[in-house]
């Protein structure tokens, strides 16, 4: 890459600026700091392996093959590993989100036909910034701007389920193509669900306030952001994420690694193996439960090590993530109960589809 | 001066709104500040990414925490 086309000018038609030498090495730090970040990442991450086993065999003179010893070794390989991941991916993501606003992201969504407005919605409810605390502002600001009710729902099923924290964890516990089959079935999810409650012609059960509401939101300034102010929201958004499900990452492989070390092989098969009630059960289970991906993904994992099947357990994760009891609550003020009861149901459904349709296949 | 921070509740919100009062705090400016957490008074602004902050009826940013300098800019006379 070019460390020129690392910074945006603000106004490239104004008057000659009077220092660019100065600039251009600003960008050229930016780009050499960036490279030796990186190299310094991955030169980390290789070792990680064999850190591991130095601290919980001989540092911590376990014995290797014993059950704490490998509880251990687990644990001290996987927490840095998945830390160093998150930070990366967020830092990037942190990035790439600072070019998506939910002012834009309405305006492109808002007056787009259904279905190809649902595949665009979940798409862009990966990469538009959004805290869950939001959602209701942010339903009414789409409702209102024409945003169809079904691709309203896309968006909203999509932007908390399928996360790059969810797809990180995933990807680094079991791999990619576990991540890749969740952000698949997610987002087929979330394009489905949004596309038949549009079918269903709900739009009466919005609460009337809503409806009667005509928003202008014309005078929301689009800002322009320079590059310097993009590595910015990367950073803001390590701080942000990183140091709020850290714990939560080290919690939830600490608990992995019990279940490592100590539950008998096969003990999971039997209660969420691939009977048919398995799956409806685990999403049952999962809906009152409220946990963000950090902190179940390392549990998934070490359910699925014991024989646990996948479809069982995805559905249990995506009813966990994506459907839960206090998001309902705060959507009952812009929902009448019918709607949010459809909403429950259509998303359910997709899920078990999944979960079946996983352990159909696997 | 009136300013509003709308947001339901969450931390941001609240950082934003200590934010907002420190800042008028630190410039010694008249100004009222309310915290907008009711839905319905947050969409009629035409805000709908939270949190927000409004100075005599103009939106001075939203879907963020304004940083310090930011926030001081607009409260200067």
């Amino acid at each position: 890459m070019q460390p020129v086309n690392l910074t945006n000018q603000h106004n490239s038609n104004a008057t000659p600026q009077p220092a660019p030498p100065l600039a251009a090495s600003i960008k050229f730090k930016f780009f050499l700091t960036g490279l030796a970040g990186l190299g310094l990442w991955f030169s980390l991450y290789w070792q990680l392996q064999g850190l591991a086993a130095y601290l919980a065999f001989s540092l911590l003179g376990l014995e290797p093959g014993s059950h704490l010893g490998e509880a251990m070794l687990f644990f001290f390989y996987d927490t840095p590993k998945v830390l160093m991941l998150l930070t990366l991916i967020v830092y990037g993501v942190g990035v790439l989100r600072s070019f998506f606003t939910p002012e834009r992201t309405r305006k492109i969504l808002a007056g787009k036909r259904e279905s190809v407005g649902n595949v665009l919605a979940a798409l862009l409810g990966i990469v538009t910034p959004f805290c869950s605390c939001s959602a209701v502002p942010l339903f009414i600001g789409f409702v209102t701007a024409g945003v169809p009710l079904g691709v309203t729902f896309s968006f909203l099923i999509s932007a908390p389920m399928v996360n790059e924290v969810a797809l990180v964890l995933l990807y680094g516990l079991l791999g990619w193509k576990v991540a890749a089959l969740y952000l698949g079935t997610g987002l087929l999810i979330a394009i489905l669900a949004g596309w038949t409650i549009g079918r269903l012609g709900m739009e009466e059960h919005i609460e009337d306030w809503v409806r009667e509401m005509h928003v202008n939101a014309s005078d929301i300034p689009d800002q322009k952001l320079t590059w310097t102010e993009r590595f910015g929201h990367g950073k803001t958004a390590v701080r942000e994420i990183v140091g709020k499900v850290w714990i939560y990452v080290v919690l939830g492989i600490a608990v992995g690694a019990g279940i490592h070390g100590y539950v008998p092989e096969g003990l999971m098969a039997s209660i969420m193996g691939k009977e048919w009630w398995a799956v409806p059960a685990a999403v049952l289970v999962g809906i009152p439960m409220y946990s963000n991906a950090a902190g179940i993904v390392p549990v998934v994992e070490a359910l699925l090590g014991k024989g646990a099947a996948l479809g069982t357990v995805l559905a249990f994760m995506m009813a966990v993530i994506a459907l839960s009891l206090p998001e309902t609550i705060i959507l009952r003020k812009v929902l009448k109960p019918r709607l949010i009861a459809v909403f429950i149901g259509v998303v359910g459904t997709g899920i078990m589809l999944v979960g079946y349709l996983f352990n159909i296949i696997i | 001066m009136e300013i509003k921070v709308l947001g339901p509740g969450c931390a941001k919100c609240a950082e934003a709104e200590k934010l907002m009062r420190a800042v008028v705090e630190e410039a010694g400016v008249a100004a009222t500040i309310e915290k907008v957490s009711d839905f319905q008074q947050i969409a009629k602004h035409g805000v709908f990414s939270t949190p927000a902050v409004v100075i005599d009826g103009q939106i001075k940013c939203v879907g963020k925490v304004p940083s310090k300098a930011e926030a001081l800019g607009w409260i200067k006379p």
